[in-house]
């Protein structure tokens, strides 16, 4: 156990490529955590997605032994915290447990809009902020200007930030200064009852589930038993430990104190991030403030592209569920898709990297269904339901009215893009809360659906800004919306998989822009076939495929039966692998493409 | 060669014994350029093996040049009494696109030697080749009529996989007929040929009545019909045979085994009636639903699906009288894909 004036708890907060890992990896090098053959570039992110996308998804935590210039040696617990909005109780549960935080802000791109938000948070919780200026060795670099920034936008003096280069190593250790010195030590009473916060888990094939926690006041061992707050549930801790990045085993977690335990958990869903545990006997009567339950914010279907597929992706899905409880499934069919699973997740980057882990660690080809967010439905008879699949939509005569999800979206751009960013958000029903111009750029504040955001918005942000604007969100409630099912009818059957919620002003646009999609994806058959946008019995777009006209192999005789049977038998196969809807086959392509609307 | 042909048609006759001969029908690269002595010892030993019916069908199929033409005397002499000629167009810019050896000139002189020499005679054209207009075919097509032959196959061209054709078209060297304007060629093609009194009897064969290939009728109507020689498929009743094709393997086959035979394929009974529908629904007359499924031991409705067959009833591409089944004008153009839509692959058996 290390006395609580030799404990300093922090995260870094950066934007993406701002420099982050380099950072966390320079400290570990310099204070010995690893030798300089068992780096591998930056340790902390341990999946192959993380480091692709330089994102970091579970909170992940090290230990460093840094022996001060007054001579003494500190326990310096560095919490590296999910950067993404789509994390944001994650990452509100990793500052809790700091005192302090780095700012890392690139020299010569200056503060993103990312940044700000995580930085707010961090103020939030009472944190130090020490600001650090990194990658001051690029020609580009421009330090005094970046400080005013901070100073101007985050408002935090920046007088004293602490220059660096990580990649070069420069200024290293006058930030393990600045930690030690001006970030505070933890409180805590090492003899009041234990009182330590959950987290981060994770499924780890050897040890189990093991548990991220803070301790907060009393003492946590090897074979105690324990009691989750929140859950109820009660476990016996057999390991306690820390990472420094390697797995230590310890004795104890004393106050103050960031580490691990394992307690012979089997899934991550028992473990609720933000529970409080404490001990079976002469346990915390009250728990930490500020526990939520996680809730799915966006909801998609995922079926597989071969019908044969669909046991490899439950259990699949129910493996990744091990690891990541905050994503919600549970089976559903479409007479389009066939067998599949409705998913829940945090937010779309979350759907994004669990498509992506079943893809590419599963090897699965997956159809998504457009994303499509949580409705309240106020039933005429008053009673409240919501609405997680278009396909449940019920009789609207029995709604009275409904609500949709909203965000503030904060905005960042490059004053250039600011037009045509103001006329996206315009569209997409935005009511403009904030415009503040600094230097070159703009900051735009934003109201806006989030159904409008699931839906493309973050691509053509991207597309219209060629990848300068950055974008973050925090949801801020539910609105009453004009919002209406939009079924799409081919040859007058309606298709499940097609079906969406949409506001009633932007059904039309919506309703003729799929139709004239699927009027391409659709091959033709051997009668014209109607396809329309419908909301209840009114079309709204419709367009025609007309009936195929010509057919037929000019030549067959004797020598030709053969080979024509066996086209016949392949044609029929084909088709057998083709979704039918009013005798209309569609190839799987024209699902996903229709669904796949981003490229308008 | 002659020893091994001949030795190859035995071998055919003692497992096809007692039938009646209904046809011959000398097919395939240039049979034309065969001795006529050796055709008149094929058509005998043919006539030998099995019963000649009285009005044997003796068709020859020719190449319409110059050479060819010279030996349609011997070649009567010797018992053909009906010639198919590979015209394939009036036009000498379109043969040349089709990469044939002979001029329109020269084909018309062969057909004019063919039509005196022979009985019947028909000839074939290719028709919606890239950059055709309809009223060129139209005038061709009329012109063609005008000949008095009694039969006519007219093909669409067909691209095949695989071709020099194939390969232009994927170089960009010329663009196939779009399908739209193709059934435009098709529909005309059906008015004129009619309005000549030689409808189409098949989809791509025409005939004034009672002039239709009987040869090529048992291929559609399914019947069996022996494969001799090399590259020659056969159905032997429920045995799809096939000979070598590279006529050094055929000879060193039936010096061998007696007979040229590569592979013997037995049809199980839903492939039998697969192909006996694909083949039967060419024909303007169709199919017999109820005789088809006896025939291969199925519940009569078992061969299509019948939800599928009203429902393109429906659309009028179907004509369906009680077990009668065929397709109609709008569908006879359409019949690859609306095979697709009713045959049934595993038909539940009685």
């Amino acid at each position: 156990m290390t006395e609580l004036s030799k404990i300093r708890n922090f995260s870094i907060i950066a934007h993406i490529d701002h420099g982050k890992s380099t950072l966390a990896d320079r400290l570990i090098q310099h204070t010995g955590g690893l030798t300089e053959r068992e780096m591998s570039e930056q340790v902390l992110d341990n999946m192959d997605i993380e480091r692709e996308r330089g994102i970091t998804i579970k909170a992940q935590t090290v230990r460093l032994d840094y022996t001060a210039k007054d001579g003494e040696t500190y326990e310096l617990n560095l919490m590296d915290t999910p950067g993404h909005v789509d994390f944001a109780y994650e990452v509100s549960r990793s500052l809790a447990a700091c005192e302090g935080a780095l700012l890392v802000v690139d020299a010569a791109q200056g503060v993103e809009a990312q940044t700000l938000a995580n930085v707010y948070q961090s103020i939030e919780h009472d944190h130090e902020i020490v600001p650090v200026i990194n990658k001051i060795d690029l020609p580009a670099a421009e330090p005094d200007k970046v400080r005013a920034e901070i100073e101007d936008i985050v408002g935090i003096p920046a007088d004293n930030a602490v220059l660096t280069s990580a990649k070069s190593g420069i200024g290293i250790e006058e930030v393990l200064e600045a930690i030690v010195t001006r970030i505070p030590p933890p409180g805590g009473d090492r003899d009041a009852p234990l009182k330590a916060l959950l987290v981060d888990s994770w499924y780890d094939p050897y040890l189990g589930v093991v548990i991220l926690i803070r301790v907060i006041d009393g003492v946590l061992k090897k074979g105690m038993n324990i009691r989750f707050m929140q859950q109820g549930s009660q476990h016996l801790v057999d390991r306690v430990g820390c990472m420094k990045p390697k797995i230590t085993q310890l004795p104890e977690l004393g106050p103050g104190e960031i580490g691990f335990i394992t307690a012979q958990i089997k899934e991550v869903a028992d473990t609720a991030v933000g529970d409080t545990i404490t001990t079976v006997k002469g346990g915390a009567d009250k728990a930490l403030p500020g526990f939520k339950e996680v809730q799915s914010v966006v909801f998609c279907g995922l079926f597989p592209v071969d019908a044969a597929d669909f046991e490899k992706l439950r259990e699949s899905i129910g493996r990744l569920r091990l690891n990541d409880a905050s994503f919600t499934f549970e089976m559903e069919t479409s007479a389009a898709l066939g067998f599949g699973f409705r998913c829940g997740f945090l937010g779309l980057l979350h759907l994004e990297i669990i498509q992506e882990r079943l893809t590419r660690e599963y090897d699965l080809d997956l159809i998504t269904t457009a994303p499509s967010v949580v409705y309240r439905m106020t039933m005429t008879d008053g009673s409240v339901q919501y609405l997680h699949n278009p396909a449940d939509y019920p009789d609207p005569v029995h709604i009275d009215h409904m609500e949709e999800p909203w965000i503030k979206a904060t905005i960042y751009t490059p004053d250039e893009y600011l037009g045509s960013i103001l006329k996206l958000c315009q569209d997409r029903r935005g009511i403009q809360t904030e415009l503040t111009y600094v230097g070159g750029r703009a900051q735009v504040g934003y109201e806006l659906p989030l159904n409008e955001v699931v839906f493309d918005f973050y691509d053509r942000l991207k597309s219209i800004s060629r990848g300068y604007a950055s974008f973050d969100y925090e949801q801020i409630g539910l609105r009453e919306g004009d919002l209406v099912k939009m079924n799409i009818l081919v040859n007058n059957e309606p298709v499940d998989a097609l079906a969406m919620i949409v506001h009633r002003g932007e059904a039309e646009a919506r309703g003729r822009q799929l139709c004239e999609r699927l009027k391409d994806l659709i091959p033709r058959h051997l009668f014209k076939i109607p396809i329309q946008a419908a909301i209840g019995a009114k079309v709204i777009a419709r367009e025609t495929i007309s009936a195929m006209r010509k057919d037929v192999t000019a030549k067959c005789y004797g020598g030709d039966i053969s080979r024509k049977k066996k086209l016949l038998e392949k044609q029929k196969k084909g088709k057998a692998k083709m979704r039918e809807y009013g005798n209309v086959s569609i190839p799987q392509e024209a699902f996903i493409a229709a669904l796949r609307m981003g490229e308008e | 060669m002659a020893a091994a042909l001949l030795a190859d048609m035995a071998h055919e006759a003692a497992l096809m014994p007692g039938r009646t001969l209904g046809s011959i029908f000398f097919g395939g690269g240039t049979p034309s350029l065969m001795p006529p002595t050796l055709v008149a010892r094929l058509i005998d030993a043919a006539t030998t093996h099995w019963t000649p019916a009285a009005d044997i069908e003796i068709t020859l199929e020719a190449n319409p040049s110059s050479v060819e033409a010279a030996r349609f005397a011997d070649l009567s002499l010797a018992g053909v009494n009906r010639v198919s000629l590979g015209l394939q167009s009036l036009d000498n810019a379109a043969l040349q696109f089709l990469g044939r050896a002979h001029d329109v000139t020269e084909a018309l002189a062969a057909l004019d030697t063919a039509q005196e020499q022979f009985d019947r005679v028909s000839f074939d054209l290719i028709y919606a080749l890239p950059g055709q207009t309809l009223d060129a075919w139209q005038a061709e097509l009329d012109r063609a009529l005008g000949f008095g032959t009694g039969h006519l196959s007219l093909y669409q061209l067909t691209i095949e996989q695989g071709t020099r054709f194939a390969s232009d078209v994927r170089r960009g060297e010329f663009a196939p007929m779009d399908d739209d304007l193709a059934a435009e060629f098709f529909a005309c093609t059906q008015t004129n040929t009619e309005k000549a009194g030689l409808p189409a009897y098949e989809t791509s064969n025409h005939a004034r009545p009672g002039q239709e290939s009987r040869h090529n009728l048992t291929y559609w109507r399914y019947g069996d019909y022996a494969g001799v020689g090399p590259g020659a498929h056969g159905r032997r009743r429920a045995m799809a045979t096939e000979r070598h094709k590279k006529p050094e393997n055929f000879l060193s086959a039936v010096a061998r085994n007696g007979h040229g035979l590569r592979l013997e394929n037995a049809l199980s009974l839903s492939e039998q009636a697969m192909e006996a529908l694909l083949m039967g629904l060419r024909l303007r007359e169709g199919v017999r639903l109820d005789v088809m499924a006896s025939r291969f031991g199925f519940a009569p409705d078992a061969l299509v699906d019948c939800n599928a067959v009203s429902r393109l009833q429906g659309h009028g591409l179907i004509i369906r009288n009680g077990p009668h089944l065929a397709l109609s004008e709008a569908g006879r153009p359409l019949l690859d894909a609306i095979l697709a839509d009713i045959v049934t692959i595993e038909p539940v058996a009685v």
